[in-house]
Protein backbone atom coordinates (compact mmCIF):
# COMPACT_ATOMS: atom_id res chain seq x y z
CA UNK A 1 0.00 0.00 0.00
CA UNK A 2 2.62 2.47 1.09
CA UNK A 3 4.03 4.50 -1.76
CA UNK A 4 7.70 5.27 -1.51
CA UNK A 5 7.68 9.00 -2.22
CA UNK A 6 11.43 9.23 -1.94
CA UNK A 7 11.69 7.05 -4.99
CA UNK A 8 10.53 9.99 -7.07
CA UNK A 9 13.01 12.42 -5.56
CA UNK A 10 15.65 10.85 -7.78
CA UNK A 11 15.82 12.70 -11.11
CA UNK A 12 16.04 9.44 -13.08
CA UNK A 13 12.73 8.05 -11.76
CA UNK A 14 10.99 11.40 -11.77
CA UNK A 15 12.00 11.96 -15.38
CA UNK A 16 9.92 8.96 -16.46
CA UNK A 17 7.02 9.86 -14.14
CA UNK A 18 6.93 13.45 -15.40
CA UNK A 19 6.94 12.17 -18.97
CA UNK A 20 3.90 10.01 -18.23
CA UNK A 21 1.97 12.68 -16.32
CA UNK A 22 2.63 15.77 -18.43
CA UNK A 23 0.49 14.81 -21.48
CA UNK A 24 -2.47 14.06 -19.19
CA UNK A 25 -2.25 17.47 -17.57
CA UNK A 26 -1.78 19.11 -20.95
CA UNK A 27 -4.85 17.32 -22.33
CA UNK A 28 -6.85 18.30 -19.26
CA UNK A 29 -5.73 21.91 -19.70
CA UNK A 30 -6.79 21.91 -23.37
CA UNK A 31 -10.26 20.50 -22.62
CA UNK A 32 -10.81 22.82 -19.65
CA UNK A 33 -9.61 25.86 -21.62
CA UNK A 34 -12.05 24.98 -24.40
CA UNK A 35 -14.95 24.50 -21.96
CA UNK A 36 -14.09 27.56 -19.89
CA UNK A 37 -13.67 29.86 -22.87
CA UNK A 38 -16.84 28.58 -24.57
CA UNK A 39 -18.98 28.96 -21.44
CA UNK A 40 -17.33 32.24 -20.51
CA UNK A 41 -17.48 33.92 -23.88
CA UNK A 42 -20.73 32.52 -25.36
CA UNK A 43 -22.97 30.98 -22.70
CA UNK A 44 -22.48 33.27 -19.68
CA UNK A 45 -24.80 36.30 -19.65
CA UNK A 46 -23.60 39.85 -20.16
CA UNK A 47 -22.83 41.77 -16.98
CA UNK A 48 -25.32 44.49 -16.05
CA UNK A 49 -22.68 47.01 -14.94
CA UNK A 50 -19.71 46.33 -17.19
CA UNK A 51 -21.42 44.75 -20.23
CA UNK A 52 -19.10 42.42 -22.14
CA UNK A 53 -15.86 43.97 -20.85
CA UNK A 54 -16.11 41.87 -17.71
CA UNK A 55 -15.44 38.70 -19.71
CA UNK A 56 -11.71 39.27 -19.39
CA UNK A 57 -12.16 38.11 -15.79
CA UNK A 58 -11.95 34.53 -17.07
CA UNK A 59 -8.30 35.07 -17.97
CA UNK A 60 -7.37 37.74 -15.50
CA UNK A 61 -8.44 36.23 -12.19
CA UNK A 62 -7.07 32.69 -12.71
CA UNK A 63 -3.69 33.93 -13.95
CA UNK A 64 -3.22 36.47 -11.17
CA UNK A 65 -4.23 33.98 -8.48
CA UNK A 66 -1.92 31.33 -9.89
CA UNK A 67 0.99 33.75 -10.34
CA UNK A 68 0.92 34.33 -6.58
CA UNK A 69 0.35 30.68 -5.75
CA UNK A 70 3.18 29.51 -8.01
CA UNK A 71 5.60 31.87 -6.27
CA UNK A 72 4.76 30.31 -2.92
CA UNK A 73 5.09 26.77 -4.35
CA UNK A 74 8.38 27.77 -5.96
CA UNK A 75 9.70 29.09 -2.65
CA UNK A 76 8.50 25.87 -1.00
CA UNK A 77 10.49 23.76 -3.44
CA UNK A 78 13.44 26.10 -3.00
CA UNK A 79 13.27 25.64 0.78
CA UNK A 80 13.03 21.85 0.40
CA UNK A 81 16.07 21.93 -1.85
CA UNK A 82 18.08 24.01 0.64
CA UNK A 83 17.06 22.01 3.70
CA UNK A 84 17.22 18.43 2.40
CA UNK A 85 19.77 19.14 -0.31
CA UNK A 86 17.63 17.42 -2.95
CA UNK A 87 18.55 18.29 -6.50
CA UNK A 88 15.09 17.72 -7.89
CA UNK A 89 13.42 20.32 -5.65
CA UNK A 90 15.69 23.04 -6.97
CA UNK A 91 15.03 21.88 -10.52
CA UNK A 92 11.28 22.09 -9.89
CA UNK A 93 11.68 25.62 -8.49
CA UNK A 94 13.48 26.80 -11.59
CA UNK A 95 11.00 24.94 -13.81
CA UNK A 96 8.09 26.79 -12.20
CA UNK A 97 9.58 30.29 -12.41
CA UNK A 98 8.97 31.01 -16.14
CA UNK A 99 5.34 29.86 -15.93
CA UNK A 100 4.78 32.02 -12.85
CA UNK A 101 6.36 35.01 -14.55
CA UNK A 102 4.21 34.40 -17.63
CA UNK A 103 1.05 34.31 -15.52
CA UNK A 104 2.07 37.47 -13.67
CA UNK A 105 2.64 39.18 -17.00
CA UNK A 106 -0.70 38.00 -18.44
CA UNK A 107 -2.45 39.18 -15.28
CA UNK A 108 -0.87 42.64 -15.65
CA UNK A 109 -1.64 42.78 -19.36
CA UNK A 110 -5.28 41.72 -19.03
CA UNK A 111 -5.61 43.98 -15.98
CA UNK A 112 -4.55 46.92 -18.12
CA UNK A 113 -7.00 45.93 -20.87
CA UNK A 114 -9.76 45.55 -18.30
CA UNK A 115 -8.90 48.82 -16.60
CA UNK A 116 -9.39 50.84 -19.78
CA UNK A 117 -13.17 50.30 -20.14
CA UNK A 118 -13.96 50.11 -16.40
CA UNK A 119 -11.59 52.63 -14.78
CA UNK A 120 -10.95 54.71 -17.86
CA UNK A 121 -7.18 54.16 -17.80
CA UNK A 122 -4.83 51.37 -18.77
CA UNK A 123 -2.85 51.71 -15.62
CA UNK A 124 -3.92 52.89 -12.18
CA UNK A 125 -1.58 52.81 -9.20
CA UNK A 126 -3.98 50.50 -7.46
CA UNK A 127 -2.56 48.43 -4.62
CA UNK A 128 -3.25 45.12 -6.33
CA UNK A 129 -1.84 46.19 -9.67
CA UNK A 130 1.26 47.59 -8.04
CA UNK A 131 1.92 44.52 -5.93
CA UNK A 132 1.35 42.31 -8.97
CA UNK A 133 3.98 44.35 -10.80
CA UNK A 134 6.39 43.88 -7.91
CA UNK A 135 5.68 40.14 -7.94
CA UNK A 136 6.60 40.14 -11.62
CA UNK A 137 9.88 41.91 -10.75
CA UNK A 138 10.58 39.27 -8.08
CA UNK A 139 10.13 36.52 -10.68
CA UNK A 140 12.48 38.33 -13.06
CA UNK A 141 15.07 38.66 -10.29
CA UNK A 142 14.87 34.93 -9.55
CA UNK A 143 15.25 34.00 -13.22
CA UNK A 144 18.04 36.52 -13.79
CA UNK A 145 20.04 35.34 -10.78
CA UNK A 146 19.67 31.70 -11.81
CA UNK A 147 20.69 32.49 -15.37
CA UNK A 148 23.80 34.44 -14.46
CA UNK A 149 25.45 31.75 -12.32
CA UNK A 150 27.21 29.11 -14.39
CA UNK A 151 27.65 26.46 -11.72
CA UNK A 152 24.18 24.82 -11.48
CA UNK A 153 24.55 23.85 -7.81
CA UNK A 154 25.39 27.39 -6.78
CA UNK A 155 22.68 28.77 -9.07
CA UNK A 156 20.08 26.52 -7.43
CA UNK A 157 21.08 27.39 -3.90
CA UNK A 158 21.51 31.13 -4.46
CA UNK A 159 18.19 31.55 -6.23
CA UNK A 160 16.51 29.33 -3.62
CA UNK A 161 17.66 31.70 -0.90
CA UNK A 162 16.40 34.64 -2.96
CA UNK A 163 13.00 32.99 -3.42
CA UNK A 164 12.68 32.44 0.34
CA UNK A 165 13.68 36.04 1.11
CA UNK A 166 11.13 37.13 -1.50
CA UNK A 167 8.29 35.07 -0.07
CA UNK A 168 8.94 36.47 3.41
CA UNK A 169 8.86 39.96 1.95
CA UNK A 170 5.73 39.59 -0.17
CA UNK A 171 3.26 40.28 2.69
CA UNK A 172 5.29 43.27 3.89
CA UNK A 173 5.40 44.66 0.37
CA UNK A 174 1.71 44.03 -0.15
CA UNK A 175 0.64 45.83 3.01
CA UNK A 176 3.02 48.73 2.53
CA UNK A 177 1.74 49.19 -1.02
CA UNK A 178 -1.87 49.00 0.11
CA UNK A 179 -1.24 51.58 2.79
CA UNK A 180 0.66 53.82 0.40
CA UNK A 181 -2.25 53.56 -2.01
CA UNK A 182 -4.86 54.63 0.53
CA UNK A 183 -2.65 57.56 1.47
CA UNK A 184 -2.17 58.77 -2.06
CA UNK A 185 -5.55 58.48 -3.66
CA UNK A 186 -9.18 57.94 -2.87
CA UNK A 187 -10.94 54.66 -3.35
CA UNK A 188 -10.82 53.41 -6.90
CA UNK A 189 -13.93 51.94 -8.41
CA UNK A 190 -13.75 48.22 -7.92
CA UNK A 191 -16.35 45.83 -9.24
CA UNK A 192 -17.22 44.28 -5.90
CA UNK A 193 -20.51 43.07 -4.58
CA UNK A 194 -21.44 41.73 -7.97
CA UNK A 195 -23.20 38.41 -7.47
CA UNK A 196 -22.21 35.79 -9.91
CA UNK A 197 -24.40 33.85 -12.26
CA UNK A 198 -23.99 30.06 -12.05
CA UNK A 199 -22.67 29.83 -15.61
CA UNK A 200 -20.10 32.53 -14.86
CA UNK A 201 -18.91 30.51 -11.89
CA UNK A 202 -18.62 27.38 -14.02
CA UNK A 203 -16.57 29.23 -16.60
CA UNK A 204 -14.34 30.80 -13.96
CA UNK A 205 -13.67 27.50 -12.20
CA UNK A 206 -13.00 25.76 -15.52
CA UNK A 207 -10.50 28.43 -16.50
CA UNK A 208 -8.92 28.29 -13.08
CA UNK A 209 -8.43 24.52 -13.27
CA UNK A 210 -7.24 24.87 -16.86
CA UNK A 211 -4.52 27.32 -15.84
CA UNK A 212 -3.59 25.02 -13.00
CA UNK A 213 -3.28 21.99 -15.30
CA UNK A 214 -1.36 24.07 -17.84
CA UNK A 215 1.11 25.21 -15.17
CA UNK A 216 1.67 21.63 -13.98
CA UNK A 217 2.12 20.29 -17.52
CA UNK A 218 4.57 23.05 -18.42
CA UNK A 219 6.53 22.64 -15.20
CA UNK A 220 6.80 18.88 -15.75
CA UNK A 221 7.98 19.27 -19.34
CA UNK A 222 10.43 21.97 -18.35
CA UNK A 223 11.79 19.92 -15.46
CA UNK A 224 12.34 17.03 -17.88
CA UNK A 225 14.47 19.29 -20.05
CA UNK A 226 16.38 20.54 -17.02
CA UNK A 227 16.98 16.98 -15.79
CA UNK A 228 18.28 15.93 -19.22
CA UNK A 229 20.53 18.96 -19.41
CA UNK A 230 22.03 18.39 -15.98
CA UNK A 231 22.25 14.60 -16.10
CA UNK A 232 23.34 14.23 -19.70
CA UNK A 233 26.61 12.62 -18.66
CA UNK A 234 24.98 9.87 -16.58
CA UNK A 235 24.44 6.39 -17.85
CA UNK A 236 20.66 6.28 -17.44
CA UNK A 237 20.33 9.44 -19.51
CA UNK A 238 22.59 8.07 -22.22
CA UNK A 239 20.41 4.98 -22.47
CA UNK A 240 17.16 6.89 -22.99
CA UNK A 241 15.67 6.25 -26.44
CA UNK A 242 15.13 9.99 -27.06
CA UNK A 243 18.77 10.73 -26.28
CA UNK A 244 20.13 7.89 -28.43
CA UNK A 245 18.24 8.84 -31.56
CA UNK B 1 47.68 33.43 18.81
CA UNK B 2 44.60 35.33 19.76
CA UNK B 3 41.96 33.79 21.95
CA UNK B 4 38.29 33.63 20.98
CA UNK B 5 36.85 37.11 20.70
CA UNK B 6 33.54 38.07 22.26
CA UNK B 7 30.78 38.96 19.82
CA UNK B 8 30.95 42.67 20.59
CA UNK B 9 34.73 42.58 20.38
CA UNK B 10 34.51 40.95 16.96
CA UNK B 11 31.90 43.48 15.83
CA UNK B 12 34.07 46.42 16.89
CA UNK B 13 37.13 44.87 15.25
CA UNK B 14 35.41 44.34 11.90
CA UNK B 15 33.85 47.80 11.90
CA UNK B 16 37.20 49.40 12.70
CA UNK B 17 39.02 47.41 10.04
CA UNK B 18 36.50 48.25 7.32
CA UNK B 19 36.44 51.92 8.28
CA UNK B 20 40.23 52.11 8.13
CA UNK B 21 40.19 50.43 4.73
CA UNK B 22 37.52 52.84 3.51
CA UNK B 23 39.48 55.85 4.75
CA UNK B 24 42.47 54.69 2.75
CA UNK B 25 40.31 54.91 -0.36
CA UNK B 26 38.36 58.07 0.28
CA UNK B 27 37.49 58.66 -3.37
CA UNK B 28 35.16 55.64 -3.37
CA UNK B 29 33.17 57.09 -0.50
CA UNK B 30 32.91 60.45 -2.18
CA UNK B 31 31.69 59.09 -5.50
CA UNK B 32 28.54 57.67 -3.86
CA UNK B 33 27.82 60.99 -2.20
CA UNK B 34 28.47 62.98 -5.38
CA UNK B 35 26.22 60.60 -7.31
CA UNK B 36 23.44 61.16 -4.76
CA UNK B 37 23.76 64.94 -4.96
CA UNK B 38 23.93 64.86 -8.73
CA UNK B 39 20.85 62.68 -9.25
CA UNK B 40 18.78 64.82 -6.90
CA UNK B 41 19.99 68.01 -8.62
CA UNK B 42 19.03 66.65 -12.04
CA UNK B 43 15.34 66.43 -11.18
CA UNK B 44 14.56 70.16 -11.17
CA UNK B 45 16.36 70.41 -14.51
CA UNK B 46 14.18 67.64 -15.86
CA UNK B 47 10.78 68.66 -14.55
CA UNK B 48 11.06 72.44 -14.29
CA UNK B 49 11.76 74.89 -11.46
CA UNK B 50 8.21 75.46 -10.09
CA UNK B 51 8.74 75.63 -6.30
CA UNK B 52 5.33 74.16 -5.45
CA UNK B 53 5.88 71.02 -7.51
CA UNK B 54 9.47 70.61 -6.35
CA UNK B 55 8.40 70.81 -2.72
CA UNK B 56 5.84 68.08 -3.36
CA UNK B 57 8.33 65.85 -5.16
CA UNK B 58 11.28 66.34 -2.84
CA UNK B 59 10.78 63.42 -0.41
CA UNK B 60 10.29 60.90 -3.18
CA UNK B 61 13.17 62.22 -5.24
CA UNK B 62 15.61 62.20 -2.32
CA UNK B 63 14.54 58.69 -1.32
CA UNK B 64 14.80 57.22 -4.80
CA UNK B 65 18.20 58.86 -5.24
CA UNK B 66 19.31 57.41 -1.88
CA UNK B 67 18.12 53.97 -3.03
CA UNK B 68 20.09 54.21 -6.27
CA UNK B 69 23.18 55.54 -4.50
CA UNK B 70 23.12 52.68 -2.02
CA UNK B 71 22.82 50.18 -4.90
CA UNK B 72 25.88 51.76 -6.44
CA UNK B 73 28.03 51.18 -3.40
CA UNK B 74 26.90 47.59 -2.76
CA UNK B 75 29.51 46.17 -5.09
CA UNK B 76 32.23 47.25 -2.67
CA UNK B 77 30.71 45.50 0.34
CA UNK B 78 32.32 42.08 -0.19
CA UNK B 79 34.17 42.24 -3.50
CA UNK B 80 37.56 43.50 -2.25
CA UNK B 81 37.66 40.87 0.51
CA UNK B 82 36.51 38.26 -1.98
CA UNK B 83 39.21 39.09 -4.49
CA UNK B 84 42.14 39.08 -2.04
CA UNK B 85 40.97 35.95 -0.22
CA UNK B 86 40.13 37.64 3.08
CA UNK B 87 36.51 36.56 2.82
CA UNK B 88 37.52 32.92 2.65
CA UNK B 89 39.48 33.34 5.87
CA UNK B 90 36.47 34.99 7.47
CA UNK B 91 34.26 32.04 6.52
CA UNK B 92 36.56 29.50 8.15
CA UNK B 93 37.24 31.67 11.19
CA UNK B 94 35.96 30.20 14.48
CA UNK B 95 33.94 33.37 15.10
CA UNK B 96 30.26 33.80 14.32
CA UNK B 97 29.84 34.69 10.66
CA UNK B 98 26.54 36.62 11.09
CA UNK B 99 28.20 38.93 13.65
CA UNK B 100 31.09 39.45 11.30
CA UNK B 101 28.69 40.22 8.46
CA UNK B 102 26.76 42.64 10.68
CA UNK B 103 30.05 44.45 11.36
CA UNK B 104 30.75 44.75 7.65
CA UNK B 105 27.22 46.04 7.02
CA UNK B 106 27.54 48.61 9.81
CA UNK B 107 30.85 49.87 8.48
CA UNK B 108 29.44 49.98 4.97
CA UNK B 109 26.47 52.01 6.17
CA UNK B 110 28.71 54.48 8.03
CA UNK B 111 30.69 55.01 4.86
CA UNK B 112 27.91 55.05 2.26
CA UNK B 113 24.61 55.60 4.10
CA UNK B 114 25.46 58.08 6.83
CA UNK B 115 26.88 60.71 4.41
CA UNK B 116 23.57 60.60 2.54
CA UNK B 117 21.65 61.19 5.78
CA UNK B 118 23.84 64.18 6.58
CA UNK B 119 23.63 65.57 3.06
CA UNK B 120 19.86 65.13 2.64
CA UNK B 121 18.76 68.26 4.56
CA UNK B 122 20.95 70.40 2.30
CA UNK B 123 19.31 68.87 -0.77
CA UNK B 124 15.92 69.34 0.86
CA UNK B 125 16.72 73.05 1.12
CA UNK B 126 17.34 73.12 -2.62
CA UNK B 127 13.79 71.87 -3.05
CA UNK B 128 12.41 74.44 -0.62
CA UNK B 129 11.39 72.05 2.15
CA UNK B 130 10.49 73.73 5.48
CA UNK B 131 12.53 72.98 8.60
CA UNK B 132 10.25 70.38 10.14
CA UNK B 133 10.15 68.32 6.95
CA UNK B 134 13.94 68.52 6.70
CA UNK B 135 14.23 67.07 10.17
CA UNK B 136 11.81 64.23 9.48
CA UNK B 137 13.53 63.52 6.14
CA UNK B 138 16.89 63.14 7.87
CA UNK B 139 15.36 61.04 10.64
CA UNK B 140 13.58 58.75 8.15
CA UNK B 141 16.80 58.33 6.17
CA UNK B 142 18.67 57.60 9.40
CA UNK B 143 16.25 54.73 10.09
CA UNK B 144 15.91 53.61 6.46
CA UNK B 145 19.41 53.66 4.96
CA UNK B 146 20.73 50.93 7.32
CA UNK B 147 17.90 48.70 6.04
CA UNK B 148 19.00 49.42 2.47
CA UNK B 149 22.54 48.35 3.39
CA UNK B 150 21.23 45.21 5.12
CA UNK B 151 18.93 44.04 2.32
CA UNK B 152 21.60 45.04 -0.15
CA UNK B 153 24.12 42.86 1.66
CA UNK B 154 22.00 39.78 0.88
CA UNK B 155 21.98 40.71 -2.80
CA UNK B 156 25.70 41.52 -2.80
CA UNK B 157 26.49 38.16 -1.19
CA UNK B 158 24.33 36.25 -3.68
CA UNK B 159 25.90 37.93 -6.70
CA UNK B 160 29.48 37.73 -5.45
CA UNK B 161 31.92 37.38 -8.32
CA UNK B 162 29.28 37.10 -11.04
CA UNK B 163 29.54 38.80 -14.41
CA UNK B 164 27.24 41.80 -14.56
CA UNK B 165 26.88 41.61 -10.78
CA UNK B 166 26.33 45.34 -10.39
CA UNK B 167 23.16 45.52 -12.47
CA UNK B 168 21.95 42.15 -11.24
CA UNK B 169 22.16 43.17 -7.59
CA UNK B 170 19.90 46.16 -8.27
CA UNK B 171 17.41 43.90 -10.01
CA UNK B 172 17.28 41.61 -6.98
CA UNK B 173 17.35 44.19 -4.22
CA UNK B 174 15.25 47.10 -5.47
CA UNK B 175 11.85 45.32 -5.29
CA UNK B 176 12.62 44.25 -1.73
CA UNK B 177 13.39 47.85 -0.74
CA UNK B 178 9.95 49.16 -1.72
CA UNK B 179 8.50 49.15 1.84
CA UNK B 180 11.41 51.29 3.06
CA UNK B 181 10.83 53.74 0.23
CA UNK B 182 7.10 53.93 0.96
CA UNK B 183 7.45 54.47 4.71
CA UNK B 184 10.43 56.80 4.38
CA UNK B 185 8.94 59.12 1.78
CA UNK B 186 5.53 58.73 3.42
CA UNK B 187 6.79 60.15 6.72
CA UNK B 188 7.89 63.40 5.06
CA UNK B 189 4.68 63.63 3.05
CA UNK B 190 2.67 63.09 6.23
CA UNK B 191 4.36 66.15 7.78
CA UNK B 192 3.56 68.15 4.66
CA UNK B 193 -0.07 67.03 4.85
CA UNK B 194 -0.31 67.91 8.54
CA UNK B 195 -0.80 64.26 9.49
CA UNK B 196 0.84 62.14 12.12
CA UNK B 197 4.25 61.08 10.84
CA UNK B 198 5.26 59.06 13.90
CA UNK B 199 3.53 55.91 12.65
CA UNK B 200 5.65 55.91 9.49
CA UNK B 201 8.82 56.28 11.51
CA UNK B 202 7.72 53.55 13.90
CA UNK B 203 7.10 51.19 10.99
CA UNK B 204 10.47 52.11 9.55
CA UNK B 205 12.06 51.35 12.92
CA UNK B 206 10.21 48.01 13.00
CA UNK B 207 11.55 47.15 9.55
CA UNK B 208 15.03 48.14 10.74
CA UNK B 209 14.83 45.83 13.76
CA UNK B 210 13.47 42.94 11.69
CA UNK B 211 16.19 43.44 9.08
CA UNK B 212 18.93 43.74 11.71
CA UNK B 213 17.90 40.41 13.22
CA UNK B 214 17.42 38.43 10.02
CA UNK B 215 19.64 39.80 7.25
CA UNK B 216 23.09 39.14 8.80
CA UNK B 217 22.13 35.47 9.11
CA UNK B 218 20.69 35.29 5.59
CA UNK B 219 23.74 37.10 4.21
CA UNK B 220 26.02 34.64 5.99
CA UNK B 221 24.14 31.76 4.34
CA UNK B 222 24.37 33.49 0.98
CA UNK B 223 28.13 33.96 1.42
CA UNK B 224 28.54 30.26 2.20
CA UNK B 225 26.57 29.39 -0.94
CA UNK B 226 28.64 31.75 -3.07
CA UNK B 227 32.00 30.65 -1.70
CA UNK B 228 31.64 26.89 -1.57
Amino acid sequence: MAINWFKYSAPSTFYALAGKLAPWFAGMAAILFAVGLYVGLYVAPTDAVQSDAYRIIYIHVPTSLLSMFIYVVMAGYAALGLIFNTRLSAMMASALAPTGALFAFIALWTGALWGRPTWGAYWVWDARLTSQLILFFLYLGFIALHASIDDPRRADRASALLAIVGVVNVPIIYFSVRWWNTLHQGSTITPKGVRMEATMQVALYAMFLACWAYAIAMALWRVRSIILERERATQWAQELPEVRS
Amino acid sequence: MMGKLSSSGLLALVVRRDLVLAMRRRADVLTTLVFFVMVVSLFPLGVGPEPEMLRKMAPGVVWVAALLASMLSLGRLFSADYLDGTLEQMLIAPQSLPVLVLGKILAHWMVSGLPLVLMAPVLGLQFGLPAQQLGVLALALLLGTPVLSMIGAVGAALTLGLRGGGVLVSLLVLPLCIPVLIFGAGAVEAVAGGMNYASHLQLLAAVLVAAAVSTPWVTAQALRISME
